[in-house]
């Protein structure tokens, strides 16, 4: 009988226990799953503001305490508004669309790590978790939604068009933030100090992306190449397309008086979209979903470690 | 003294599965190969770190001091078959429970391997249950989350809620979880868990729930499930479980197995071992 086990399974056509998919049969299984991600996204979603006393209203205030902040502090205080015709509106699309990217990551980066005890107790493509998130920040986004449609429309702009433009600009982005989700998971299982150092980070890319001004304006003396790599910054891009899709008018040279303000300052000529954005916000989507998805999936079978 | 009585198991576990080697035509659907557990545990000390500390960590690369490994099982080797029923029992934190996540495929051996037939499952959703969800989501959740769809999740719906027996005194099933009493959410937990038979299927405790009247259910569910799955492992400190329903017993203790033989003997000699 001298086999050994390694020949017994072999022998019996046994598989390794915990062994990683191949990449095609992954998806499949993903796929196969997806009842469970929008369930469990859905009952965290429901879970997570039962306790509080406003329950799920705080979904709405949230957001909108935030863009309070930021209109007194930018718009106000730094006088921000002044060289943006619709400026609460602008300002309001500026911070659910970077909230939108931002929670994704801060969310992707939790999901193995604060997940860990339904990791090691049940089976199912650990992509359900990075992908589950993303669902619950678009969940909050759509609400959200809803609320900057009224904002929009007391700032003056009626509907249009270009509301159309919404869907495809937020579909691009959904895709985006997946993939980002999914490589902050990986990073997040393995390293935790990461998630102390991720506020520092996405701060930073906040403020160089222009949520609360616009940064063509502070970047206008620069140097073309390095306006060149500022335009191609994501978070820039999906923030215009969807400030685009719901005031055209922020991009019409109409609204704008150049010349300086009261202090002296040079007024921004008239904020222009960049060229192709529709091509890079695509180009962003795809390679960042594939990417990240590709990634994840190489440590599928370390994730049970912690 | 002990070590003496430790060697002398090991001879009997070997002439155990010599017998077992010896018998034609098993079929393996377990294989353990030599294999080491390690658990990470990150934030042992120190707490969490400020995020000075932390970048000044990610710069160095040096490892983070408060990493502490967690060898917790240490190089088991056995083949369990076709129709087989296994106990595994030993001391708390003796590795059983860290040796059925293994086997399920959760936790990645360190070294060794083990090999499988079809997806060994582990009979315990408690983790993909939320306590601030009423407890008809949470059975919706739970079959979702064990890889039901949604047409299987409906067709069992009412049989796992009446198994569990929750509506018994009132419509309780549509109150949120936390406010259950532990038997009853582990009650819902056991039902919903044992709705899904399994090829390979490993218990970890899960015959401790509830009062009387549900512990004999969810016997008599297991032996069910038992019938229906090629492989059944059972965890179990309680020593009249294991022999009711196992008749192969692995004994662990530190890691390390130290018997594995018929049920009668092991859990004789686990016994001895206890009361001296
Ligand atoms: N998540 C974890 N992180 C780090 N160490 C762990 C973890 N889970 C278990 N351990 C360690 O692994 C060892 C084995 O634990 P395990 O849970 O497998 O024991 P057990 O035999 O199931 O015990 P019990 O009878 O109490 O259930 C213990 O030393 C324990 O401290
Ligand atoms: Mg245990």
């Amino acid at each position: 009988m001298g086999l050994t086990p390694k020949q017994l399974a072999a022998k019996y056509g046994l598989g390794v226990s915990g062994k990683r998919p191949s990449l095609p049969t992954y998806v499949r299984q993903l796929w196969a799953r997806r009842h469970f991600i929008l369930a469990f996204a859905t009952a965290r979603l429901v879970a997570q503001y039962t306790t509080a006393k406003l329950g799920q209203l705080w979904q709405v205030l949230t957001p909108l305490l935030n863009c309070s902040v930021f209109f007194l502090v930018f718009g106000v205080m730094l006088k921000s508004r002044d060289s943006i015709p619709v400026y609460l509106a602008w300002l309001c699309v500026g911070v659910f669309v970077f909230q939108f990217s931002q929670s994704a990551v801060q969310a992707g980066t939790r999901s193995i790590a604060d997940n860990l005890g339904l990791i090691r107790a049940l089976h199912f493509p650990r992509a359900c978790m990075p992908v589950a998130f993303t669902v619950i920040q678009l969940q909050q986004l759509l609400i959200s939604m809803v609320v900057l449609v009224g904002i929009v429309l007391a700032n003056g702009q009626m509907p249009h068009m270009t509301w159309f433009l919404i869907i495809p600009a937020l579909l691009l982005q959904c895709l985006f933030n997946t993939g980002l989700a999914m490589v902050m998971a990986r990073v997040g299982s393995k390293a935790s100090d990461i998630s102390q150092l991720m506020p520092f980070i996405l701060r930073t890319w906040m403020y160089v992306s222009g949520v609360m001004y616009s940064i063509q304006g502070a970047i206008a003396t620069w140097p073309p190449l390095a306006k060149t790599v500022m335009a191609l910054n994501p978070a820039t891009i999906y923030m215009d397309l969807m400030r685009y899709a719901f005031m055209p008018d922020s991009f019409s040279k109409h609204y704008y008086h150049g010349g300086k303000d009261a202090s002296g300052h040079a007024l921004p000529q008239h904020l222009t979209l960049p060229h192709h954005i529709w091509f890079t916000a695509s180009a962003w989507a795809v390679v960042v979903f594939v990417a990240g998805f590709v990634f994840f999936w190489k440590a599928e079978e370390e994730y049970g470690r912690g | 003294m002990a070590d003496i009585a430790m060697s002398n198991f090991r001879e009997a576990s070997q002439d155990a599965a010599a017998t077992a080697a010896s018998q034609p035509a098993r079929t393996p659907t377990v294989v353990v190969d030599d294999v080491h557990i390690v658990y990470k545990v990150h934030g042992a000390g120190s707490g969490k770190g400020s995020a000075t500390s932390a970048l000044s960590r990610l710069v160095s690369k040096k490892r983070s001091p408060s990493i502490r490994e967690v060898h917790a099982v240490r190089g088991l080797s056995f083949t369990a078959y076709k129709g087989e029923a296994v106990g595994l029992i030993g001391s708390n934190g003796s590795g059983k429970s860290t040796m059925l996540a293994a086997i399920a495929g959760l936790l990645p051996p360190e070294k060794g391997a083990i090999y499988t037939n079809g997806q060994p499952s582990l009979l315990g959703v408690n983790a993909a249950l939320m306590n601030d969800l009423t407890g008809d989501r949470n059975v919706i959740l739970g079959c979702l989350a064990m890889g039901m769809t949604p047409k299987e999740v409906e067709s069992r719906y009412q049989e796992i809620v009446d198994f569990s027996g929750i509506n018994e005194k009132g419509d309780f099933i549509s109150l949120p979880m936390r406010t259950y009493s532990s038997g009853m959410a582990a009650r819902l937990r056991f039902s919903i868990a044992a709705a899904k038979t399994h090829d390979v299927l490993l218990i970890d405790e899960a015959l401790a729930t509830g009062d009387q009247k549900f512990q004999k259910r969810s016997e008599a569910r297991i032996r069910e499930l038992r019938k229906e799955a090629g492989t059944v492992f059972l965890v179990s400190h309680n020593n009249n479980a294991i022999r009711d329903t196992c008749e192969r017993t692995i004994w662990i203790e530190k890691g390390e197995l130290v018997m594995d033989g018929h049920t009668d003997e092991v859990v004789r000699e686990y016994e001895k071992h206890n009361r001296a």
